[in-house]
């Protein structure tokens, strides 16, 4: 067996170009399946880290009627949902895989003023203790709320990055006064999300973002919201889980934990429930968007590596042609049917693996380039490697069966007449 | 009992659909230690006798019996092991491998037979210096003239211990000098014991064998004396 690998490797070696154009199919092929695979699967993580983990892991859990998250700047509080409270959240966070919780209210589409900047659309959270380290924010400039300000009526306000650069355009906002719904607060600090990522798409919002719509958000303390909005309002629960794997589970039993304190009144059409965000399913959706443009590009590395094999296959068999000589005297010293085939098959099968092999590698450097030049995420798949190194051995064995089957069918009189 | 024999053995070809008949009705007995001489002019069929002997080819009726087994019925696989510890070749064209040195490419009946690297590498070597081709081990055969390429193809053909040395024209590509070294090789060996059948056209290599007979037609001419053989001589 060692012996037939030395000979095949010494038989590929003393036909170095034409070993290396038979591999150069093989090698296209490869690098392209493991290219468009790490482009796949990098794209795919990103979208799965950091917008459906929110680049943290969180889930948000809010009420939903008729399939919408409800707004509540328009119509009237829906009836019997509780007003939560810590003790609620004690009893989240005994959930398996739940690393923090917290309560909030929040509202999108809020304007603001700074002096006479107007900033439509923005959205205000009202937060407690847990929020900042729930969602992963951190503050880094001034301070944040202090457990009197979380619970008293001073009228403070934390601001993110995109407020202070569309509102207070190179003025320090801390100290300023920024209007909510004709209230004025005091800003006192700035958030930003902790830079665990450098990704492009950071989070749900930065999607938006990234799809032209600009919008900010301001925290002011929970407890301040009913003098803003209103009183009742539900809240939403915001839950960070252990992984992005696990929000879904923690997610579906947060609700459960919500839901079971609802008191609708028998009867009623339609009641509004505690829903976590289906942003695992917006994602997936658009997982499968580009899995599917893809899947094509799969197709046509797949047919280049099925040319490739072909091109071994006609080496093999012009290398049988050219051996016959070779062949006939090996028969006439005794050697049988299947040594024969057995070497040029093993020497199809080296050479479509060792073009697998260079093939991964042009194709992880390829990867690179393109995750370079066109700044598109790539991850290396470890087992589309493994799986592509296989396959090429796998055409190596059919492409190489024929010309195999051929050199041992050889008559060896005729072949030792051959010239 | 002969170490070799053949029975009303006929061998034809399949043409387009025609049988073209090559020998017929062979009857042959070689004995152990036998130095055969087959002479004949082309296209009388001693190739193709010589193909059979070798079991490189099967007869298409007819018995052959080598060592004492019949060899009608054996497989391929079967064929190639016979040749493989029976049989020693050498050709004209000697054969050998370009691309391996002389120690290899006389290892290479001993790698079919299962020998362990060490024992096949130290075999050849004593084969090749048993040629005097002890100081050409590293050599490819391009780097050898006629006389030593033949010389390391005898060596392959009896690095095996074969019980039957199968030549075919051996000194048809070699100038006198070396022609007649080969010869007086070959003597060596028969007296050694081994059985030596060989084609040949040169009368001069036919005297150095100890029995010659005659083909030509297909057939084996009866009583093939000095005078026959020097009429064949004379029709050359």
């Amino acid at each position: 067996m060692t012996e037939d690998l030395k000979l095949s490797f010494k038989g590929i070696w003393s036909h170095r170009l034409r070993s290396f154009l038979t591999m150069l199919g093989i090698i296209v092929g490869v690098a392209a399946v493991i290219a468009v695979v790490s482009t796949i699967s990098g794209t795919n993580e990103q979208i799965k880290n950091n917008l459906i983990g929110d680049g943290t892991n969180t889930v948000t859990i809010q009420v939903y009627q008729n399939g919408w998250a409800m707004d509540f700047s328009y119509g009237s509080v829906p009836e019997g949902i509780p007003e939560f409270d810590e003790s609620i959240l004690e009893e989240i966070r005994k959930v398996d895989h739940v690393v923090n919780a917290s309560l909030i209210h929040r509202r999108d589409y809020v304007d603001l003023y700074y002096l006479n900047n107007e900033l439509s659309g923005s959205m205000v959270y009202g937060i407690d203790a847990n929020y900042l380290e729930t969602a992963g924010y951190q503050i880094i400039s001034g301070r944040g709320f202090s457990e009197n300000e979380l619970n008293g009526q001073k009228k403070i306000v934390l601001i993110d990055e995109t407020i202070k650069e569309s509102a207070f355009d190179g003025v320090d906002p801390l100290g300023k006064t920024l209007e909510i719904q004709g209230e004025p607060f005091v800003v006192i600090g700035i958030v930003d999300k902790k830079s665990e990522f450098e990704p492009v798409i950071k989070n749900v919002q930065d999607y938006y973002t990234y799809m032209g719509d600009t919008r900010g958000a301001v925290y002011i303390p929970d407890h301040m919201w009913p003098l803003v909005f209103r009183y009742d309002e539900p809240k939403t629960l915001i839950v960070k889980a252990t992984s992005t794997d696990d929000m879904a589970g923690v997610g579906k039993k947060s609700e459960d934990i919500l839901n079971q304190y609802l008191h609708v009144p028998e009867g009623t059409e339609n009641a509004p429930k505690y829903q976590s965000n289906n942003l695992a399913q917006a994602a997936s959706e658009l997982q499968q968007l580009s899995s599917s443009t893809n899947i094509l590009l799969i197709g046509i590395a797949s047919i280049s590596l099925l040319v490739g094999g072909i091109g071994v296959m006609n080496i093999m068999l012009v290398s049988v042609t050219e051996r016959t000589r070779e062949i006939g005297i090996k028969k006439a010293l005794g050697a049988r049917k299947s040594r024969i085939r057995r070497q040029f098959l093993m020497e199809a099968v080296i050479l479509s693996g060792i073009g697998g092999i260079l093939g991964v590698v042009a194709g992880i450097i390829l990867a690179k380039i393109i995750s370079v030049v066109a700044m598109i995420p790539t991850a290396i798949n470890v087992p589309s490697i493994i799986i592509a190194v296989v396959f090429s051995m796998v055409i190596g064995i059919i492409f190489g069966m024929v010309p195999s089957i051929k050199a041992s069918n050889l008559n060896p009189i005729d072949a030792l007449g051959y010239e | 009992m002969p170490l070799l024999e053949l029975k009303k053995v006929n061998k034809s070809y399949d043409n387009e659909g025609f049988s073209v008949p090559v020998l017929f009705d062979i009857d042959l007995e070689v004995e152990e230690g036998e130095y055969l001489v087959i002479m004949g002019p082309s296209g009388s069929g001693k190739s193709t006798l010589m193909n059979i002997i070798g079991c490189l080819d099967v007869p298409s009726s007819g018995e052959y019996y080598l060592d004492g087994e019949a060899i009608s019925g054996k497989n391929e696989n079967q064929l190639a092991d016979l040749r493989n510890s029976t049989i020693g070749f050498v050709f004209q064209t000697f054969q050998l491998l370009p691309k391996e040195t002389a120690q290899a490419n006389v290892a290479l009946p001993l790698l079919y037979a299962g020998v362990p690297k060490a024992e096949r590498m130290e075999r050849a070597k004593e084969a090749l210096e048993k040629m005097g081709m002890g100081d050409r081990l590293d050599f490819y055969p391009n780097q050898l003239s006629g006389g030593q390429k033949q010389r390391v193809a005898i060596a392959r053909a009896m690095v095996n211990h074969p019980k039957i040395l199968l030549a075919d024209e051996p000194t048809g590509a070699l100038d006198t000098t070396s022609g007649f070294q080969i010869m007086e090789l070959f003597t060596e060996l028969n007296k050694e014991g081994i059985t030596i059948i060989m084609i040949t056209h040169e009368p001069e290599i036919a005297d150095f064998g100890n029995r010659k007979i005659l083909i030509r037609d297909g057939r084996i001419i009866e009583g093939a004396t000095e005078e026959t053989i020097s009429e064949h001589r004379r029709l050359r």
